[in-house]
């Protein structure tokens, strides 16, 4: 576990530190056989909404948690922890992936956006501006995974990308709103928002055209 | 997670001979899979080799007018290529039906066929399970199988191969491009490649220690019309109960594979000649040793309506 000293004390530092330690208090199991309680580190740099960072970290560390725990870029979200979800969804080089599933170390030299880096409070991407405006969300605990996703689904339609509802697999895919329910299928939305989430997609992929 | 160490293979033959000489070694790519077993401990590698860099991200002709697919060819990537689409229409299709935008971006073409089975007592690490834990039983038999194999099944073992691909590529006659520790080199017919459970169903493939997938080859299209039906329990993001993957010729002759009725995908030839006699007639072959439980025995008739659609809708 990196320092958290950027962190105010607050409930989640708490939760992190006590689960440090029931990992620690676990560790003679058998978990770091090769030298007793040392977890393998490794240093690698990611590029993160334009800006490059050196790490060094435990070898198991997920992407997601690189970003969210070491990086404090908690605007993605972890939700299932197991790809089923779609709340850690990120672009890496542009395309999207579920952080959750995969090593940070394998993205050595890889170009990361998040949530934090397509807009701002005060620039707001127009996705996220779409969902404002179409209450494409109730809790908003998806809704970054949702946003990074809905950005790629009009990219990979653009790039002629077929789904699994495109009739013609040899033809440019359509994009109606069958078309986006099959392509966002990876991302799950607890409270039910899909209908204005597919209006907001809409919306963005209408201005675009 | 238990812990592990981690390296970069340089080329194919060195990934093979480093996994050979490692003992707990594993290949990691897309590690979709893979890291997902490796949270619940149920794989427990003690060593990773990326071989993420080795250059099998291509998708080439052949000589003899096939493609050739390197190990490394993300889902997406396959699913979109113009030949795939209008040759291998088939296999277009089941890598669109399989799991999500996001996992096809990084799920890869050798990483799909090794992908492990979805039976939920495999996965529950309280229950016994002779694939993850050779000898200690099977929970799945006399539990809750709706999901399990129906054909193929041993005492063992009724899990399924939850793979899509694997199935258009069975109906396909692809066959299995590798590289062995010593640098030697083999092509696997895909139904030489899975094996059924046995006594033995934590061995899932014929695979040798360290032996690394580099490609998956495609013989010349076949043409025909090439379909892939999956049922599932919802519309999208789920795996099969039953699926088809049929090649249908004008003069009514064609192939068919099925997903999520086994330990692999099935494909049994003397079923092929039945096509032109009808749905029924083929899955009384294809599935005539059929071994149901009460919770899956829908199965048989799902998979001969199934057929039955995806014929008609051949026919057009």
């Amino acid at each position: 576990m990196q320092s958290s000293k950027d962190f105010d004390l607050s409930r989640r530092t708490v939760l992190v530190g006590a689960t440090a330690s029931a990992a620690i208090a676990a560790a003679p199991a058998g978990a770091h056989a090769k030298q007793a309680g040392e977890p393998a580190l490794s240093k690698f740099s990611l590029k993160v909404n334009g800006t490059a960072h050196q790490l060094e970290l435990d070898l198991r560390t997920s992407l997601l948690d690189a970003l969210r725990e070491h990086l404090h870029l908690t605007g993605t979200k972890k939700g299932c922890d197991h790809g089923q979800c779609g709340a850690c969804t990120v672009l890496v080089n542009g395309r999207r992936i579920n952080s959750c599933l995969t090593l940070a170390v394998m993205h050595d030299g890889d170009e990361i956006k998040t949530i934090e880096g397509l807009g701002t409070p005060d620039r707001l991407h127009p996705m996220q501006a779409a969902f404002v405006k179409h209450d494409g969300y109730q809790c908003g605990y998806c809704t970054p995974g949702q946003i990074c996703s809905a950005v790629a689904v009009l990219d990979e339609i653009k790039a002629g990308i077929p789904s699994h509802v495109t009739a013609d697999l040899n033809a440019q895919p359509q994009l109606n709103a069958t078309e986006l329910r099959e392509r966002m299928s990876g991302n799950i939305c607890r409270c039910g928002a899909y209908s204005n989430i597919v209006d907001a997609i809409t919306d963005v992929a209408g201005s675009q055209a | 997670m238990k812990s592990f160490t981690y390296e970069r293979a340089q080329s194919p033959a060195d990934a093979a001979a480093a996994a050979a000489r490692t003992e707990g070694a594993k290949f990691i790519a897309g590690g979709t899979n893979l890291l997902d077993l490796m949270k619940l401990e149920i794989e427990t590698p003690t060593h990773l080799i990326d071989v993420n860099a080795l250059a099998l991200d291509k998708i080439e002709a052949t000589p003899d007018g096939g493609l050739r697919i390197g190990a490394l060819v993300r889902n997406t990537d396959l699913a979109a290529d113009a030949r795939v689409r209008r040759d291998y229409a088939v296999l277009s299709r089941a890598l669109l039906a399989g799991a999500s935008g996001q996992l096809r971006n990084k799920a890869t073409t050798a990483g799909n066929l090794l992908q492990r089975t979805r039976c939920p007592y495999f996965y529950d690490t309280n229950q016994p399970c002779n694939k993850r834990l050779p000898g200690s039983g099977c929970a799945a038999i006399g539990g809750f199988s709706r999901q399990h194999a129906i054909v193929g099944t041993s005492k063992a073992c009724i899990a399924t191969h939850p793979s899509d691909m694997a199935v258009a590529m069975r109906v396909l006659d692809a066959t299995v491009d590798t590289v062995q520790p010593d640098g030697k080199t083999r092509s696997i017919a895909l139904d030489d490649f899975y094996r059924l459970p046995g006594e033995t169903p934590h061995i899932e493939t014929t695979l040798t220690k360290g032996e690394l997938i580099t490609a998956v080859t495609l013989p010349k299209p076949v043409g025909g019309t090439q379909i892939y039906r999956k049922v599932r329990d919802r519309a999208s993001y789920a795996f099969a109960l039953v699926s088809v993957a049929a090649i249908v010729q004008r003069d009514g002759s064609g192939r068919v594979a099925m997903g999520g009725v086994a330990h692999r995908p099935w494909h049994v030839a003397a079923a092929d000649s039945e096509i032109p006699r009808g749905a029924r007639a083929v899955t009384a072959r294809l599935l005539a040793d059929a071994a149901t439980t009460h919770e899956n025995a829908f199965k048989v008739k799902l998979a001969e309506r199934t057929l039955a659609a995806v014929l008609a809708k051949a026919k057009g």
